[in-house]
Order: C-alpha cells, then sequence, then structure tokens
C-alpha cells in the first residue's frame, strides 16, 4: 500500500511539471510534436530511474565520509557522468533504443527535474537500509513517468493550437504557458487525494 | 568586437532580458516567486553565483581544454552554489527554507552555464563580471515582477519578507481576505508568466512597428526631396545665349 501510494503520488500528486516545477526547459522545449516528447519523456524516465539509485549509493558514501555538503557538486558530476555512459551504453548495445533516444540525452544533463530527484530522494528517504533504495527508485522512475504524462499532454494541446487563430503576442510561448497553467488547475485536484 | 561596457550590462537587463526574452531558467521564475521577497533572494543568489562563475570562467578562459570544457564549467558552478547554500543557510536561514531545494537548483539553471559558455569564455574578465551583472539583475528584476503580482494578487500583501530579526512588508487593509489563492499556486505561476511574456511581445511589437513607421516616414521624405530637386533641375530656365547671327547656340 505504502508504494502504491507512492507512486500514485510520484505521478499525479506531486507531479513533478505542474506541481513542484521540476523540468520545465524541456517541458517547454520539446513539446512541439507528440512524438518527440514521447521519446523525451522515455529518456527522463529511463535516466531518472537509474540516478537514483547512483545517487543514493554515492549519498551513502557522503554520509560514511561526513561530507554531506558536497551533495549538490557530487550529485551533479556523478549524473553528468552517468548521462554519457548511459549514452555510450545504448550505442554499442541497443541502437534501436539509441536511435530514439540519443538526441535527448545530453540534454537531460541540464534538466533540473533529474538533479531534483536525487535531491528529493535523499531528503526524503535517507539513505537507511534497502527499503530506502527502492523507494527512491520508485520515486525516481515515476516520477519520470509523471513527467512523461505532462509532456505528452502538453504536446497534444499543442499540436491542436497550431491549427487553430492565436492573437499574435500570445503565439508560441504565452499561450504554451497558459495552457500548462490550465493544466496545472486539473491536477491540483489531484492534491486532496493523499493526506 | 568593442562593445561599450554600459551596453554589456543593459545587455541581460533589457535587451536579452534571460526569463522573458531568452526563456531561460523558467524552474525557479515559476517556483520561488509566490512572493517579491522570495524572487529577490533567489535572484541575488543566482547573481552572485552567475557573476563569480563567469569571473572564474573568464580567468580560467586560456587553461581549461576546449573538449572538457563544459564538465570544468559545471564544476565551477557547483563551487560557488554549493558556497552561497551555506552562507544563506548561516545568514538567512528563513530565506533558505523558502527557495528549499530550488536552491542547490541553481546549478543547473541554464543562464549560468549558458553565459560561461556564450560570454565568458571568450572575453575578458572585467566584461565578463559585467556581462554577469547584468543578467543577473535582468533575472533578478523579472522574478521581482512576477513576485510582487503573484503576492499582491495571491495574497494581498506588499514585499513581505524577513531579514534575521527584522520583519518588513505591506498587509493591505482586508484584502488578504478576498486574495485569490490560485496566484499562489502553480497554475497561477504559469498563467502570470504566460501574460507577462504575451504583454512584453506586445510592447516589443508595438515598438518596432514604431520604429518601423518612423524609418518608413524617413524614406518618404527623402524620396520627396529628391523628387523636389529633380523637378527643380527640369524646370530651371534653359540659358540661351545668342550669337552675333541671332541664333540660338546651346550654352
Amino acid at each position: 500500500m505504502t508504494y502504491f501510494l507512492l507512486i500514485i503520488g510520484a505521478v499525479f500528486v506531486n507531479n513533478f511539471v505542474l506541481c513542484q516545477f521540476l523540468g520545465i526547459c524541456p517541458f517547454l522545449g520539446v513539446s512541439k510534436k507528440t512524438d518527440t516528447a514521447l521519446g523525451m519523456g522515455l529518456a527522463v524516465i529511463f535516466v531518472m530511474g537509474v540516478a537514483s539509485i547512483f545517487t543514493w549509493l554515492i549519498q551513502k558514501l557522503l554520509v560514511l565520509a561526513g561530507i554531506e555538503y558536497l551533495q549538490t557538486i557530487a550529485f551533479i558530476l556523478v549524473i553528468a557522468a552517468l548521462v554519457q555512459l548511459v549514452e555510450m551504453v545504448l550505442k554499442r548495445f541497443m541502437p534501436a533504443l539509441y536511435s530514439t533516444l540519443g538526441v535527448y540525452l545530453p540534454l537531460i544533463t541540464t534538466n533540473c527535474a533529474v538533479l531534483g530527484v536525487a535531491i528529493l530522494n535523499v531528503q526524503a528517504y535517507g539513505v537507511v537500509g534497502g527499503e530506502s533504495l527502492l523507494q527512491a527508485f520508485l520515486n525516481g522512475v515515476f516520477s519520470g513517468v509523471g513527467f512523461t504524462l505532462s509532456i505528452l499532454l502538453l504536446a497534444g494541446i499543442r499540436e491542436k493550437m497550431d491549427v487553430s487563430l492565436v492573437p499574435k503576442p500570445f503565439r508560441g510561448f504565452p499561450i504554451t504557458l497558459i495552457a500548462a497553467s490550465i493544466m496545472a488547475m486539473a491536477f491540483a485536484a489531484f492534491g486532496g487525494m493523499i493526506s | 568586437m568593442k562593445t561599450s561596457k554600459s551596453k554589456i550590462l543593459t545587455n541581460g537587463i533589457i535587451t536579452s532580458n534571460p526569463v522573458f526574452r531568452l526563456v531561460l531558467g523558467t524552474c525557479p521564475t515559476l517556483a520561488v516567486t509566490t512572493s517579491a521577497f522570495n524572487g529577490l533572494g533567489m535572484g541575488l543568489a543566482a547573481t552572485l553565483v552567475l557573476v563569480c562563475s563567469n569571473a572564474l570562467v573568464s580567468l580560467l578562459r586560456k587553461v581549461i581544454p576546449d573538449k572538457v570544457r563544459i564538465p570544468c564549467f559545471v564544476l565551477i558552478i557547483a563551487t560557488f552554489v554549493t558556497l552561497v547554500e551555506m552562507l544563506l543557510k548561516r545568514f538567512v536561514p528563513a530565506l533558505y527554507s523558502a527557495l528549499g531545494i530550488y536552491l542547490p537548483l541553481i546549478v543547473v539553471n541554464c543562464i549560468i552555464l549558458a553565459r560561461a559558455e556564450a560570454f565568458a569564455s571568450t572575453n575578458r574578465v572585467g566584461d565578463s563580471i559585467l556581462d554577469g551583472l547584468g543578467m543577473g539583475l535582468g533575472f533578478t528584476l523579472s522574478l521581482m515582477t512576477m513576485g510582487f503580482i503573484r503576492e499582491l494578487v495571491g495574497s494581498g500583501t506588499i514585499f513581505v519578507g524577513s531579514l534575521g530579526e527584522a520583519e518588513f512588508g505591506l498587509v493591505l487593509g482586508s484584502l488578504p481576505d478576498y486574495a485569490m489563492s490560485v496566484f499562489v499556486m502553480p497554475a497561477g505561476g504559469f498563467l502570470v508568466f504566460g501574460l507577462l511574456m504575451a504583454l512584453i511581445n506586445w510592447l516589443t511589437d508595438k515598438a518596432d512597428k514604431k520604429r518601423k513607421e518612423k524609418l518608413v516616414a524617413e524614406a518618404e521624405r527623402i524620396e520627396e526631396m529628391k523628387h523636389y530637386l529633380d523637378e527643380m533641375a527640369e524646370n530651371e530656365p534653359e540659358v540661351k545665349v545668342e550669337n552675333l547671327d541671332g541664333q540660338e547656340v546651346e550654352a
């Protein structure tokens, strides 16, 4: 039951984009078409899942050494290296997957959602015991699912908006932001689901 | 390439305002602007990191090999972010907890990496510091504008905050009772950001149009003047000279 709540919470209630404002850059930048949005979403799920595990291990090391204040520096370097590694491994062993996700991977390094989930995991679950690792991993993956959900929805709306008549000053980013605002209002309704 | 110092400074504040014109650093822009004070705090923290990292990147620009420059920039930025984090935690704990997770996330704020890459890595130290200052102030001003609007409509107060022991701010009578709390919620953030951006687009379009009209009017005037001169030249009375035989000859 705890895990079920964790998953619902990560996807809907604390949706990364619409409730926590993490990963807005790709949310606005890569949401012109549904297929690119899906590609970006899958890449984010993948990297966030892997990064959750690795940053858990790094945090454990930092705590052991008593240098938690280096968290930010250590995490960002690990994530950057990890994205590079994932890119190389995919290219070598899974060329089919690489051809779909490849272009999005470098963009993810500067995506604050990945660093954000790592820091939030440590804050919420700590680094004691195997259970916290599982929780961190699930939170990472399903926060990614939440990101994918919202970016896909927005991409769908933007595809429709391309053919409608938008007042000139609103074209591009402004109308996208207003669409996102209405989506956020809808997602705010999930807020009461888990107390 | 020689640009004046003041131009470097104002570039970030107006012409290429990082938030409204370049659309960089949107996450903190939306997340921490529930009040003007938070916006100011976030803006100043980012400005400090931006100025320091720009200065260091510029100092090291001849030392850092081109191939590993991005990781180096990230490391430099992360170092200064950690410093700012420690300073805030020690001296302004209220702001530290209000900014929460978005403080360490300054590391991945695209504005800072973008300025390191686009400006500091090719320019001199003084100019880089000015550029960092301009971009940072532009960021701070945008955040404060957003925060001011959201705070006013969403909580009915103006610039409420606390610094150490001192508390300040203005509560507008019974306005808080009628506040629309949706504006301090995520939806309001997106909405205010979108509307402000549309307003700025509209103003820039209008200014552009005015400038264009002025240019067209100028061109028309020049054309008219040319026409007038041509006409004058044509209507110039022909000077006729008669020779001794009484026949006309061309002058």
